[in-house]
């Protein structure tokens, strides 16, 4: 039987945490696109178009993530449509960070006080002038922090994606630890990885929430 | 014909009838002064007139324009209808220059250099015009106000409307702003004020409005109206809060 090192672990480790990067980038993008255009439905004033991104989000915010991805998996395949790993685990945390982007969003949107809109409204401005000139700035102010602190849990939930057989840190833990039976060794690594990507992402939630504060 | 023309308008907020037929001419350069109890329809009667509420029944003209909810019919009507509020509504992320040459420069096409020149000249004429360069929260209250009247003037309404604007300042800060308004008064602008500045409604204003459950419950002149009431309802108002 081979001999691992502590070394080579760790550098097993690091190779696969780069899917996991690449998996949460992926997420965050997808969810990123589709949660601005589901803020958008959410706040405008047609009432079908917000229950319909209100149901979107409340579905995925109310399910947990790893039936999101057994559906996308295996639902997907019983439909005789064949997804890898990859595609049902990017397309599932696409949906599931969408969901909660959207949410975040609408919420930094809707605290601005209504005397924004009314002033800009009395002004003569229309929805979109209103939208650019005075919503948008000042709710992107509110929503770097959230933003960025949300990005910890998209991350930690590609985690998940090891279950469906996607090779990311997570599973890479499963697979050394099933080589070495050293399992306090290996996921004690597989935490401090997680750890090293998410705590930069807290830290810098947390510096700009303070920074972006400071001036209105 | 008059500058702005209310006829019979009703509101309603579902069942609750907030409006009940109000009838009102104001003609260019008066001084209107809407006093009441809050739920008294005044700040509703008030923004009806910009498109700012809806009204569910009768009419509403400014400027010989229909007023209407609809997005493109405000946007003309800015042009005509200023209105300033209770709690400033100043754009923070914006300096105060950018707060006042914004709509300007959006709604009325002005370039960038006459906007400007403009934001200048209305910041005289409320007495700020070392503050062009600052952010709303480094201003007092009164000095903030003084912005958004700014702010107003500089789209060259015909009529200003005023939602109780000196409600939320320090008692010492008041003046300043009601002798903005004064300024306005003398140089002809027409001015539609719900206050509680009963002094000012009386000395400055030409005409009182008292609302009462919806409708305009009594009106004339400003003096004879608080020197002689003919309602006990107006009687009891003004007993409450002079």
């Amino acid at each position: 039987m081979n001999e691992f090192t502590n070394w080579d672990i760790f550098q097993a480790l690091i190779l696969a945490a780069r899917w996991t990067v690449v998996l949460s980038l992926i997420a965050f993008l997808g969810g990123a696109s589709v949660g601005l255009l589901l803020t958008f439905l959410q706040i405008s004033s047609r009432t079908a178009l917000v229950r319909i991104a209100r149901f979107y989000v409340e579905l995925f915010q109310g399910t947990p993530l790893l039936m999101q991805l057994f559906l996308v998996f295996f639902g997907l395949s019983l439909l005789g449509i064949d997804v890898s790993p990859w595609t049902a685990a990017a397309l599932a945390l696409t949906l599931f960070s969408s969901a909660f982007l959207s949410e975040i969003w609408r919420g930094c949107i809707e605290s601005l006080p209504k005397g924004q809109w009314e002033a800009s409204r009395c002004l003569g401005l229309s929805y979109f002038e209103i939208m650019r000139h005075i919503i948008l700035p000042q709710a992107l102010k509110v929503a770097v922090a959230p933003t960025v602190g949300f990005s910890v849990q998209i991350v930690k939930g590609t985690a998940l994606a090891s279950i469906i057989g996607f090779v990311e840190l997570t599973k890479a833990g499963t697979m050394l630890n099933n080589a070495t039976f050293e399992p306090f060794k290996v996921f004690g690594m597989v935490a401090l990885i997680y750890f090293l990507l998410c705590y930069p992402l807290s830290v810098a939630s947390r510096h700009l929430e303070r920074k972006l504060n400071v001036t209105g | 014909m008059s500058l702005v023309n209310i006829d019979n308008v009703h509101k309603y907020y579902g069942d609750n009838h907030v409006l009940k037929g109000v009838d009102l001419k104001i003609k260019a350069g008066e001084v209107i002064s809407i006093i009441g109890r809050s739920g008294s329809g005044k700040s509703t009667l008030l923004r009806c007139i910009n498109g700012l509420e809806s009204y569910d029944k009768g009419g509403i003209t400014v400027d010989q324009m229909e007023v209407t909810s609809d997005e493109e019919q405000i946007r003309k009507l800015s042009k005509s209808v200023g209105m300033v509020f209770q709690s400033f509504n100043l754009f923070p992320h914006l300096t105060v220059s950018q707060n006042i040459t914004l709509a300007p420069k959006l709604v009325r096409k002005v370039s960038a250099e006459e906007a400007d020149t403009l934001a200048l000249q209305v910041l005289e004429k409320v007495g700020l015009k070392d503050k062009a360069s600052s952010y709303p929260q480094e201003l007092s209250g009164g000095q903030q106000q003084r912005v958004a009247i700014a702010r107003s003037l500089a789209m060259q309404p015909k009529v200003l409307l005023c939602d109780e604007i000196t409600s939320a300042l320090d008692p010492e800060l008041v003046g300043d702003v009601l002798n903005v308004l004064e300024e306005l008064a003398a140089e002809g602008m027409t001015l539609v004020l719900v206050t509680h500045e009963m002094n000012f409604a009386r000395d400055v204003g030409d005409r009182v409005i008292f609302m009462h459950q919806g409708k305009i419950w009594e009106s004339g002149d400003a003096k004879e109206v608080f020197a002689a009431p003919k309602t006990p309802e107006l009687q009891k108002f003004i007993d409450a809060v002079l």
